[in-house]
């Protein structure tokens, strides 16, 4: 595999496996470094957000590393960040989970909802649909399937693009019993619902077209 | 958009080798679990499940090894089961490399240990996995199915499909149903249990046990599998993860 030479912080908050998602990037060329230090995190090209369990306890544990922080503060430089599972979930303004309401980082208004489907958790391999445009998918097949674990997901894309200057976000989605949010890229801020670390040769390539954004 | 059926080939592995196993061409070391691993990824298994047989409890670093350097190789989910006491064992697991990890014998003894692993570490790493028979001279449970233990050697008389409810409302994020009637006959899977099982659980079940030919899998699914497992068809060489792929397309359901 060539190296693409981008460096990438997957950001280590407790939540998230994060030796996948190294050896995923790794993989696909980048040079990664699990650590949840502020100087080296806002250092890299890009921070990579994993997460799994429960929407509360990864916002709990994210703000105890000062994970909220660093997401905000890379942003705000245009910086690029990538969410994947619940990582992209607590993007969101808010989560429901059990009955119980926890807010996230509110990058984006909309709310992490239990999905509803017969079987659930949506575990497995699914199709997505992509914007023509999306640069996350660029080269991938429209019938290629990802590897998905969860069982809350965002069934409503609320942010408006209001602002004509402003290239609108590109949203994904797949359907596990009705449809739902399964990818999005907005400027420096990309995410994924699905796990392109666990997606085999699809996941690599997406993963790459990611790091030959950085 | 429809979610995939799973085929997930597992492997037996003690002290770090596999059990059983025949040389497939390309492969140096059929006895090499990672070997295999990439093999079974690179011909489409849609994820990847670890028994670990290891007797001796002290030598579960072999196992953790095992793990670390299949996680490096092969990016598909990993499941490793056998042996899973504790959080603290889920967690060395996790650590290593697993996705998920299953859970046996230590989850009937004590059910609050479903609750716990899924607590800390969620839903989605637990694999619970039932071992059930149909119900033989002198047990009845409601369903006619009961759970056994030591490889299907003991009965518990607790009701496989009661079990398998009351782990998913535990917090286990799959039920692993595996038939010991059915299991090593080459008969077909316990497609009557599987329904039983799917009509009181809403999270996904892994079909295990039986398979012998491609034709065998389509029925399991139909009888509301979501995924099926197989060991020794796949080991032996008898069948390929594309043939069963392509019968299970044959059959109108949805492959990767």
């Amino acid at each position: 595999m060539e190296l693409s030479n981008k460096s990438v912080v997957v950001l280590d908050y407790g939540f998230g496996n994060v030796r996948s998602a190294e050896r995923a990037l790794a993989h696909a060329g980048a040079q990664v470094e699990i650590t949840r230090d502020y100087d080296r995190a806002m250092a890299a090209d890009g921070l990579l957000v994993p997460g799994v369990g429960a929407f509360a306890a990864c916002m709990k544990g994210l703000r105890a590393a000062r994970g909220d922080w660093i997401v905000g503060r890379r942003l705000s430089g245009g910086r690029p960040v990538m969410g994947i599972c619940v990582g992209m979930q607590i993007l969101f303004g808010r989560g429901i989970e059990h009955g119980v309401e926890a807010e996230g980082l509110d990058e984006w208004p909309g709310t992490v909802e239990p999905l509803r489907a017969p079987v659930v958790p949506h575990m497995g391999w699914n199709t997505v649909e992509a914007p023509g445009d999306s640069r996350l998918f660029a080269g991938l097949d429209a019938g290629e399937r990802y590897y998905f674990v969860h069982s809350y997901a965002v069934r409503t894309w609320e942010l408006e693009a209001t602002n004509p200057h402003i290239p609108a976000p590109k949203v994904t989605w797949s359907t596990h019993g009705e449809p739902f949010v399964a990818a999005v890229e907005n400027g420096p801020l990309w995410a994924t619902q699905f796990h392109p670390e666990k997606s085999g040769d699809a996941g690599a390539r997406l993963l790459r077209n990611w790091l030959d954004t950085l | 958009m429809t979610l995939a059926v799973r085929v997930i080939p597992c492997l037996d592995v003690d002290n770090g080798r596999v059990v059983k196993g025949v040389n497939f061409q390309n492969l140096r070391d059929a006895g090499d679990p990672v070997e295999m691993a990439k093999i079974y990824g690179e011909e489409g298994a849609d994820e990847l499940t670890f028994l670990d047989i290891t007797a001796s409890s002290g030598d579960r670093e072999t196992t953790y090894d095992v793990v670390r350097r299949t996680a490096e190789q092969v990016f598909i989910p990993l499941t490793v089961g056998g042996g899973v006491r504790t959080p603290e064992d889920v967690d060395r697991l996790l650590r290593a490399g697993a996705d998920k990890v299953g859970v046996n014998t230590a989850a009937i003894a004590r059910p609050e240990l479903i609750r716990e692993i899924a607590e800390r570490f969620g839903s989605q790493v637990l694999v619970l996995s039932v071992d059930a028979r149909r119900c033989g001279e002198g047990t009845v449970t409601p369903s006619g199915y009961e759970v056994t233990t030591h490889g299907g050697r003991r009965g518990t008389g607790i009701d496989a499909v009661e079990w398998a409810h009351r782990a998913a409302e535990l917090g286990a994020g799959e039920i692993l149903l595996n038939s010991m009637d059915a299991d090593g006959t080459k008969d077909g899977y316990d497609t009557a249990m599987i329904e039983a099982v799917r009509k009181h659980v809403t999270i996904p079940v892994i079909a295990s046990g039986g398979a012998g030919k491609a034709a065998d899998f389509a029925p399991a699914i139909a009888a509301g599998a979501d995924a099926v497992l197989a060991a020794s068809v796949f080991h032996f060489g008898d069948l390929r993860i594309g043939e069963v792929k392509a019968a299970l397309r044959g059959a109108g359901h949805p492959v990767r």
